[in-house]
Protein backbone atom coordinates (compact mmCIF):
# COMPACT_ATOMS: atom_id res chain seq x y z
CA UNK A 1 0.00 0.00 0.00
CA UNK A 2 2.75 2.36 0.99
CA UNK A 3 4.34 1.89 -2.44
CA UNK A 4 1.15 3.09 -4.14
CA UNK A 5 0.99 6.10 -1.81
CA UNK A 6 4.60 7.11 -2.44
CA UNK A 7 4.30 6.56 -6.20
CA UNK A 8 1.19 8.76 -6.28
CA UNK A 9 3.01 11.49 -4.35
CA UNK A 10 5.80 11.35 -6.93
CA UNK A 11 3.31 11.66 -9.80
CA UNK A 12 1.57 14.55 -8.00
CA UNK A 13 4.88 16.39 -7.52
CA UNK A 14 5.68 16.03 -11.24
CA UNK A 15 2.18 17.25 -12.19
CA UNK A 16 2.56 20.30 -9.91
CA UNK A 17 5.85 21.35 -11.49
CA UNK A 18 4.58 20.74 -15.05
CA UNK A 19 1.39 22.59 -14.12
CA UNK A 20 3.26 25.64 -12.86
CA UNK A 21 5.45 25.56 -15.97
CA UNK A 22 2.34 25.51 -18.16
CA UNK A 23 0.70 28.29 -16.12
CA UNK A 24 3.58 30.66 -16.84
CA UNK A 25 2.74 30.79 -20.54
CA UNK A 26 -0.53 32.29 -21.88
CA UNK A 27 -1.16 29.52 -24.42
CA UNK A 28 -0.91 26.63 -21.97
CA UNK A 29 -2.07 28.33 -18.76
CA UNK A 30 -5.47 26.65 -18.55
CA UNK A 31 -4.00 23.21 -19.10
CA UNK A 32 -1.58 23.91 -16.24
CA UNK A 33 -4.18 24.35 -13.52
CA UNK A 34 -5.99 21.19 -14.67
CA UNK A 35 -2.77 19.15 -14.43
CA UNK A 36 -2.05 20.49 -10.96
CA UNK A 37 -5.66 19.77 -10.01
CA UNK A 38 -5.35 16.14 -11.12
CA UNK A 39 -2.18 15.84 -9.02
CA UNK A 40 -3.99 17.27 -5.98
CA UNK A 41 -6.98 14.92 -6.27
CA UNK A 42 -4.66 11.93 -6.71
CA UNK A 43 -2.53 12.88 -3.69
CA UNK A 44 -5.59 13.53 -1.49
CA UNK A 45 -7.39 10.29 -2.36
CA UNK A 46 -4.31 8.12 -1.97
CA UNK A 47 -3.58 9.61 1.47
CA UNK A 48 -6.58 7.70 2.84
CA UNK A 49 -4.40 4.61 2.27
CA UNK A 50 -1.45 6.18 4.12
CA UNK A 51 -0.29 3.87 6.96
CA UNK A 52 -0.40 6.77 9.46
CA UNK A 53 -4.12 7.36 8.86
CA UNK A 54 -5.71 5.11 11.47
CA UNK A 55 -8.96 4.80 13.34
CA UNK A 56 -12.52 5.25 12.13
CA UNK A 57 -13.13 8.47 14.12
CA UNK A 58 -10.10 10.18 12.61
CA UNK A 59 -10.99 9.06 9.09
CA UNK A 60 -14.56 10.34 9.51
CA UNK A 61 -13.22 13.65 10.85
CA UNK A 62 -10.96 13.94 7.78
CA UNK A 63 -13.87 13.33 5.39
CA UNK A 64 -16.11 15.81 7.23
CA UNK A 65 -13.36 18.45 7.33
CA UNK A 66 -12.59 18.16 3.63
CA UNK A 67 -16.26 18.06 2.64
CA UNK A 68 -17.33 21.06 4.73
CA UNK A 69 -14.32 23.32 4.13
CA UNK A 70 -13.99 22.21 0.51
CA UNK A 71 -17.67 22.87 -0.11
CA UNK A 72 -17.55 26.32 1.48
CA UNK A 73 -14.38 27.23 -0.42
CA UNK A 74 -15.91 26.01 -3.70
CA UNK A 75 -19.04 28.05 -3.10
CA UNK A 76 -17.20 31.21 -2.06
CA UNK A 77 -14.68 30.91 -4.91
CA UNK A 78 -17.49 30.51 -7.48
CA UNK A 79 -19.60 33.44 -6.42
CA UNK A 80 -16.92 36.05 -5.79
CA UNK A 81 -16.67 38.86 -8.36
CA UNK A 82 -13.63 38.95 -10.67
CA UNK A 83 -12.45 42.22 -9.14
CA UNK A 84 -12.38 40.63 -5.69
CA UNK A 85 -10.08 37.78 -6.71
CA UNK A 86 -6.88 39.07 -5.04
CA UNK A 87 -8.40 39.07 -1.56
CA UNK A 88 -9.75 35.56 -2.09
CA UNK A 89 -6.24 34.42 -3.01
CA UNK A 90 -5.04 36.07 0.22
CA UNK A 91 -7.75 34.30 2.23
CA UNK A 92 -7.05 30.83 0.81
CA UNK A 93 -3.31 31.40 1.11
CA UNK A 94 -3.70 32.34 4.77
CA UNK A 95 -5.62 29.12 5.33
CA UNK A 96 -2.71 27.16 3.87
CA UNK A 97 -0.26 28.89 6.21
CA UNK A 98 -2.53 28.22 9.16
CA UNK A 99 -2.77 24.56 8.15
CA UNK A 100 1.04 24.27 8.08
CA UNK A 101 1.23 25.85 11.54
CA UNK A 102 -1.52 23.55 12.84
CA UNK A 103 0.40 20.52 11.55
CA UNK A 104 3.39 21.68 13.61
CA UNK A 105 1.00 22.17 16.54
CA UNK A 106 -0.21 18.56 16.38
CA UNK A 107 3.36 17.25 16.18
CA UNK A 108 4.32 19.33 19.24
CA UNK A 109 1.28 18.09 21.17
CA UNK A 110 2.34 14.54 20.29
CA UNK A 111 5.86 15.25 21.50
CA UNK A 112 4.53 16.72 24.76
CA UNK A 113 2.38 13.63 25.27
CA UNK A 114 5.55 11.54 25.02
CA UNK A 115 7.22 13.35 27.95
CA UNK A 116 7.92 11.48 31.25
CA UNK A 117 4.78 12.59 33.11
CA UNK A 118 2.60 11.17 30.36
CA UNK A 119 4.66 8.02 30.05
CA UNK A 120 3.48 6.35 33.27
CA UNK A 121 -0.24 6.60 32.53
CA UNK A 122 0.25 5.67 28.89
CA UNK A 123 2.25 2.59 29.87
CA UNK A 124 -0.50 1.61 32.30
CA UNK A 125 -3.15 1.92 29.58
CA UNK A 126 -1.06 0.02 27.07
CA UNK A 127 -0.25 -2.72 29.62
CA UNK A 128 -3.90 -3.33 30.44
CA UNK A 129 -4.98 -3.05 26.77
CA UNK A 130 -2.37 -5.39 25.34
CA UNK A 131 -2.11 -7.63 28.38
CA UNK A 132 1.65 -7.18 28.74
CA UNK A 133 3.72 -6.26 31.77
CA UNK A 134 4.21 -2.66 32.82
CA UNK A 135 7.93 -2.83 32.03
CA UNK A 136 7.33 -4.18 28.53
CA UNK A 137 4.76 -1.46 27.84
CA UNK A 138 7.15 1.22 29.02
CA UNK A 139 9.96 -0.17 26.86
CA UNK A 140 7.67 -0.21 23.84
CA UNK A 141 6.70 3.43 24.40
CA UNK A 142 10.29 4.48 24.93
CA UNK A 143 11.13 2.94 21.56
CA UNK A 144 8.79 5.51 19.94
CA UNK A 145 10.61 8.38 21.64
CA UNK A 146 8.47 8.53 24.78
CA UNK A 147 10.03 9.58 28.07
CA UNK A 148 12.16 12.27 26.39
CA UNK A 149 12.96 15.42 28.29
CA UNK A 150 11.71 18.02 25.80
CA UNK A 151 10.23 18.60 22.35
CA UNK A 152 13.62 18.46 20.64
CA UNK A 153 14.53 15.06 22.08
CA UNK A 154 11.05 13.63 21.44
CA UNK A 155 10.90 14.74 17.80
CA UNK A 156 14.60 14.70 16.97
CA UNK A 157 16.61 17.92 16.63
CA UNK A 158 16.29 18.27 12.83
CA UNK A 159 12.54 17.66 12.81
CA UNK A 160 12.03 20.00 15.78
CA UNK A 161 13.97 22.86 14.13
CA UNK A 162 12.09 22.65 10.82
CA UNK A 163 8.73 22.14 12.56
CA UNK A 164 9.33 25.28 14.63
CA UNK A 165 10.54 27.32 11.63
CA UNK A 166 7.55 26.14 9.60
CA UNK A 167 5.21 27.01 12.47
CA UNK A 168 6.62 30.54 12.75
CA UNK A 169 6.43 31.18 8.99
CA UNK A 170 3.01 29.56 8.78
CA UNK A 171 1.47 31.61 11.60
CA UNK A 172 2.88 34.84 10.14
CA UNK A 173 1.51 33.95 6.69
CA UNK A 174 -1.86 33.03 8.26
CA UNK A 175 -2.54 36.22 10.22
CA UNK A 176 -0.78 38.45 7.67
CA UNK A 177 -2.89 37.07 4.82
CA UNK A 178 -6.09 37.50 6.82
CA UNK A 179 -5.19 41.18 7.40
CA UNK A 180 -4.43 41.53 3.68
CA UNK A 181 -7.83 40.02 2.91
CA UNK A 182 -9.59 42.33 5.40
CA UNK A 183 -7.88 45.42 4.00
CA UNK A 184 -8.56 44.59 0.35
CA UNK A 185 -12.14 43.68 1.20
CA UNK A 186 -12.62 47.08 2.81
CA UNK A 187 -13.20 45.60 6.26
CA UNK A 188 -10.16 47.30 7.72
CA UNK A 189 -8.85 50.75 6.97
CA UNK A 190 -6.24 51.41 9.66
CA UNK A 191 -2.60 51.70 8.72
CA UNK A 192 -1.11 51.42 12.19
CA UNK A 193 -2.16 49.72 15.38
CA UNK A 194 0.19 51.23 17.93
CA UNK A 195 2.43 54.31 18.03
CA UNK A 196 6.03 53.58 17.01
CA UNK A 197 4.92 50.44 15.25
CA UNK A 198 8.34 49.88 13.66
CA UNK A 199 9.86 49.25 17.10
CA UNK A 200 6.92 47.20 18.35
CA UNK A 201 7.24 45.01 15.26
CA UNK A 202 10.91 44.47 15.95
CA UNK A 203 10.16 43.61 19.59
CA UNK A 204 7.43 41.13 18.67
CA UNK A 205 9.69 39.56 16.06
CA UNK A 206 12.57 39.14 18.53
CA UNK A 207 10.17 37.71 21.14
CA UNK A 208 8.77 35.25 18.59
CA UNK A 209 12.31 34.08 17.76
CA UNK A 210 13.16 33.74 21.47
CA UNK A 211 10.02 31.72 22.14
CA UNK A 212 10.78 29.62 19.05
CA UNK A 213 14.16 28.72 20.54
CA UNK A 214 12.53 28.09 23.93
CA UNK A 215 9.98 25.80 22.25
CA UNK A 216 12.89 23.66 21.06
CA UNK A 217 13.99 23.05 24.66
CA UNK A 218 10.66 23.16 26.44
CA UNK A 219 8.33 20.61 27.98
CA UNK A 220 5.63 23.20 28.71
CA UNK A 221 2.48 23.70 26.67
CA UNK A 222 2.41 27.34 27.78
CA UNK A 223 5.67 28.18 25.98
CA UNK A 224 4.42 26.49 22.81
CA UNK A 225 1.12 28.37 22.97
CA UNK A 226 2.86 31.72 23.51
CA UNK A 227 5.17 30.96 20.58
CA UNK A 228 2.18 30.44 18.26
CA UNK A 229 0.46 33.55 19.62
CA UNK A 230 3.55 35.70 18.99
CA UNK A 231 3.80 34.38 15.42
CA UNK A 232 0.16 35.35 14.79
CA UNK A 233 0.71 38.77 16.36
CA UNK A 234 3.78 39.45 14.23
CA UNK A 235 1.86 38.58 11.04
CA UNK A 236 -0.82 41.12 11.97
CA UNK A 237 1.72 43.83 12.76
CA UNK A 238 3.62 43.28 9.52
CA UNK A 239 0.56 43.43 7.28
CA UNK A 240 -1.36 46.33 8.83
CA UNK A 241 0.91 49.18 7.62
CA UNK A 242 0.95 47.99 3.98
CA UNK A 243 -0.98 50.25 1.60
CA UNK A 244 -3.76 48.90 -0.63
CA UNK A 245 -1.88 49.27 -3.94
CA UNK A 246 1.05 47.26 -2.64
CA UNK A 247 -1.14 44.43 -1.38
CA UNK A 248 -0.75 42.05 -4.37
CA UNK A 249 3.02 42.08 -3.85
CA UNK A 250 2.61 41.32 -0.15
CA UNK A 251 0.08 38.56 -0.86
CA UNK A 252 2.62 37.05 -3.24
CA UNK A 253 5.25 37.26 -0.50
CA UNK A 254 2.94 35.54 2.02
CA UNK A 255 2.21 32.97 -0.69
CA UNK A 256 5.92 32.21 -0.98
CA UNK A 257 6.18 32.03 2.84
CA UNK A 258 3.29 29.58 3.05
CA UNK A 259 5.01 27.44 0.42
CA UNK A 260 8.17 27.42 2.51
CA UNK A 261 6.23 26.55 5.69
CA UNK A 262 4.53 23.67 3.86
CA UNK A 263 7.93 22.42 2.68
CA UNK A 264 9.36 22.52 6.22
CA UNK A 265 6.36 20.75 7.72
CA UNK A 266 6.66 18.21 4.91
CA UNK A 267 10.12 17.39 6.25
CA UNK A 268 8.81 17.29 9.83
CA UNK A 269 6.23 14.62 9.00
CA UNK A 270 8.34 12.88 6.32
CA UNK A 271 6.14 13.73 3.34
CA UNK A 272 8.11 14.22 0.10
CA UNK A 273 5.15 15.60 -1.89
CA UNK A 274 4.81 18.45 0.60
CA UNK A 275 8.57 19.09 0.61
CA UNK A 276 8.77 19.36 -3.18
CA UNK A 277 5.52 21.24 -3.82
CA UNK A 278 6.14 23.58 -0.88
CA UNK A 279 9.71 24.39 -1.83
CA UNK A 280 8.85 24.87 -5.50
CA UNK A 281 6.13 27.35 -4.49
CA UNK A 282 8.49 29.01 -2.01
CA UNK A 283 11.08 29.63 -4.73
CA UNK A 284 8.61 30.45 -7.51
CA UNK A 285 6.69 32.74 -5.16
CA UNK A 286 9.84 34.60 -4.16
CA UNK A 287 10.76 35.18 -7.81
CA UNK A 288 7.17 36.16 -8.60
CA UNK A 289 7.17 38.65 -5.73
CA UNK A 290 10.32 40.25 -7.15
CA UNK A 291 8.84 40.35 -10.66
CA UNK A 292 5.60 41.93 -9.39
CA UNK A 293 7.47 44.55 -7.41
CA UNK A 294 9.63 45.27 -10.46
CA UNK A 295 6.54 45.64 -12.66
CA UNK A 296 5.41 48.38 -10.25
CA UNK A 297 8.87 49.95 -10.34
CA UNK A 298 9.34 49.23 -6.67
CA UNK A 299 11.73 47.15 -4.65
CA UNK A 300 10.41 44.66 -2.09
CA UNK A 301 12.05 46.47 0.82
CA UNK A 302 10.38 49.65 -0.41
CA UNK A 303 6.98 47.94 -0.46
CA UNK A 304 7.52 46.40 2.96
CA UNK A 305 8.78 49.47 4.73
CA UNK A 306 7.15 52.36 2.84
CA UNK A 307 4.14 52.10 5.15
CA UNK A 308 6.34 52.57 8.16
CA UNK A 309 7.97 55.61 6.53
CA UNK A 310 4.57 57.19 5.95
CA UNK A 311 3.66 56.38 9.52
CA UNK A 312 6.67 58.19 10.95
CA UNK A 313 6.11 61.14 8.60
CA UNK A 314 2.52 61.61 9.65
CA UNK A 315 3.54 61.15 13.26
CA UNK A 316 6.19 63.87 13.04
CA UNK B 1 9.21 7.37 4.89
CA UNK B 2 11.95 9.32 6.58
CA UNK B 3 14.11 11.55 4.44
CA UNK B 4 17.29 12.33 6.24
CA UNK B 5 20.31 14.58 6.29
CA UNK B 6 21.90 15.56 3.02
CA UNK B 7 19.23 13.85 0.90
CA UNK B 8 16.68 16.25 2.33
CA UNK B 9 18.95 19.23 1.69
CA UNK B 10 19.43 18.09 -1.92
CA UNK B 11 15.66 17.83 -2.36
CA UNK B 12 15.14 21.33 -0.94
CA UNK B 13 17.88 22.74 -3.19
CA UNK B 14 16.72 21.06 -6.40
CA UNK B 15 13.05 21.89 -5.75
CA UNK B 16 14.08 25.50 -5.12
CA UNK B 17 15.92 25.71 -8.44
CA UNK B 18 12.98 24.04 -10.19
CA UNK B 19 10.62 26.65 -8.73
CA UNK B 20 12.78 29.51 -9.96
CA UNK B 21 13.26 27.93 -13.37
CA UNK B 22 9.66 27.00 -14.24
CA UNK B 23 8.27 30.50 -13.87
CA UNK B 24 11.31 32.54 -14.94
CA UNK B 25 9.75 33.65 -18.25
CA UNK B 26 6.27 34.58 -17.05
CA UNK B 27 4.67 37.61 -18.78
CA UNK B 28 3.31 40.43 -16.58
CA UNK B 29 -0.31 39.63 -17.50
CA UNK B 30 0.03 36.18 -15.90
CA UNK B 31 1.50 37.39 -12.58
CA UNK B 32 -1.77 37.29 -10.63
CA UNK B 33 -3.08 33.99 -12.09
CA UNK B 34 0.30 32.39 -11.45
CA UNK B 35 0.29 33.65 -7.87
CA UNK B 36 -3.13 32.09 -7.50
CA UNK B 37 -1.93 28.89 -9.18
CA UNK B 38 1.05 28.52 -6.86
CA UNK B 39 -1.31 29.28 -3.97
CA UNK B 40 -3.28 26.24 -5.12
CA UNK B 41 -0.14 24.07 -5.37
CA UNK B 42 0.80 24.61 -1.72
CA UNK B 43 -2.70 23.35 -0.96
CA UNK B 44 -0.87 19.99 -0.94
CA UNK B 45 -0.63 20.79 2.77
CA UNK B 46 -4.01 19.01 2.92
CA UNK B 47 -2.12 15.73 2.62
CA UNK B 48 -0.04 16.54 5.70
CA UNK B 49 -3.11 17.69 7.59
CA UNK B 50 -4.83 14.37 6.80
CA UNK B 51 -1.79 12.45 8.06
CA UNK B 52 -1.52 14.32 11.38
CA UNK B 53 -5.26 14.06 12.03
CA UNK B 54 -5.05 10.42 10.98
CA UNK B 55 -2.54 9.57 13.69
CA UNK B 56 -3.92 11.91 16.36
CA UNK B 57 -4.50 10.10 19.66
CA UNK B 58 -5.52 12.69 22.26
CA UNK B 59 -8.53 14.99 21.95
CA UNK B 60 -6.29 18.08 21.74
CA UNK B 61 -4.41 16.54 18.81
CA UNK B 62 -7.70 15.71 17.10
CA UNK B 63 -8.97 19.29 17.51
CA UNK B 64 -5.82 20.93 16.15
CA UNK B 65 -5.58 18.28 13.42
CA UNK B 66 -9.18 18.91 12.42
CA UNK B 67 -8.45 22.65 12.20
CA UNK B 68 -5.48 21.78 9.98
CA UNK B 69 -7.68 19.71 7.64
CA UNK B 70 -10.36 22.45 7.48
CA UNK B 71 -7.82 25.18 6.66
CA UNK B 72 -5.88 23.03 4.19
CA UNK B 73 -8.99 21.88 2.31
CA UNK B 74 -10.08 25.53 2.02
CA UNK B 75 -6.68 26.40 0.58
CA UNK B 76 -6.72 23.59 -1.98
CA UNK B 77 -10.32 23.84 -3.18
CA UNK B 78 -10.56 27.63 -3.04
CA UNK B 79 -7.20 28.00 -4.74
CA UNK B 80 -8.30 25.76 -7.59
CA UNK B 81 -11.67 27.42 -8.18
CA UNK B 82 -10.23 30.94 -8.16
CA UNK B 83 -7.30 30.07 -10.44
CA UNK B 84 -9.54 28.20 -12.84
CA UNK B 85 -11.88 31.18 -13.08
CA UNK B 86 -9.03 33.61 -13.70
CA UNK B 87 -7.54 31.45 -16.42
CA UNK B 88 -10.93 30.82 -17.99
CA UNK B 89 -11.35 34.53 -18.49
CA UNK B 90 -7.87 34.57 -19.92
CA UNK B 91 -8.62 31.83 -22.39
CA UNK B 92 -11.83 33.37 -23.70
CA UNK B 93 -9.96 36.63 -24.31
CA UNK B 94 -7.29 34.73 -26.18
CA UNK B 95 -9.88 32.97 -28.30
CA UNK B 96 -11.64 36.22 -29.06
CA UNK B 97 -8.37 37.62 -30.35
CA UNK B 98 -7.85 34.55 -32.47
CA UNK B 99 -11.37 34.79 -33.81
CA UNK B 100 -10.85 38.46 -34.69
CA UNK B 101 -7.63 37.70 -36.55
CA UNK B 102 -9.26 34.97 -38.59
Amino acid sequence: MNFIVQLSYLIAAVLFILGLKAMSSPKTARRGIVWAGVGMVLATLVTFLHPAVQGLTNTILIVIGIAVAGGLAWWSGRRVAMTEMPQMVALYNGMGGGAAAAIAGVEMLRALRMLPEGLQSQAQALASDAGISMAAAEAALRAEGAGSANIASALGADVAILAILGALIGTVAFSGSLIAWAKLDGRMKRNSLVPGQKYVNLLVFVLAIVFGIMTFFTDSILVVTLFFALGLLFGVFVAVPIGGADMPVIISLFNALTGLAVGFEGYAIGNPAMIIAGTVVGAAGTLLTQLMAKAMNRSITNVLFAGFGADTQSAS
Amino acid sequence: MAIEGFVAIYIFMLAGFAGFEVISRVPVILHTPLMSGSNFVHGIVVVGAMVVLGHAESTAEQIVGFIAVILAAGNAVGGYVVTERMLEMFKSKDEQKKGAQE
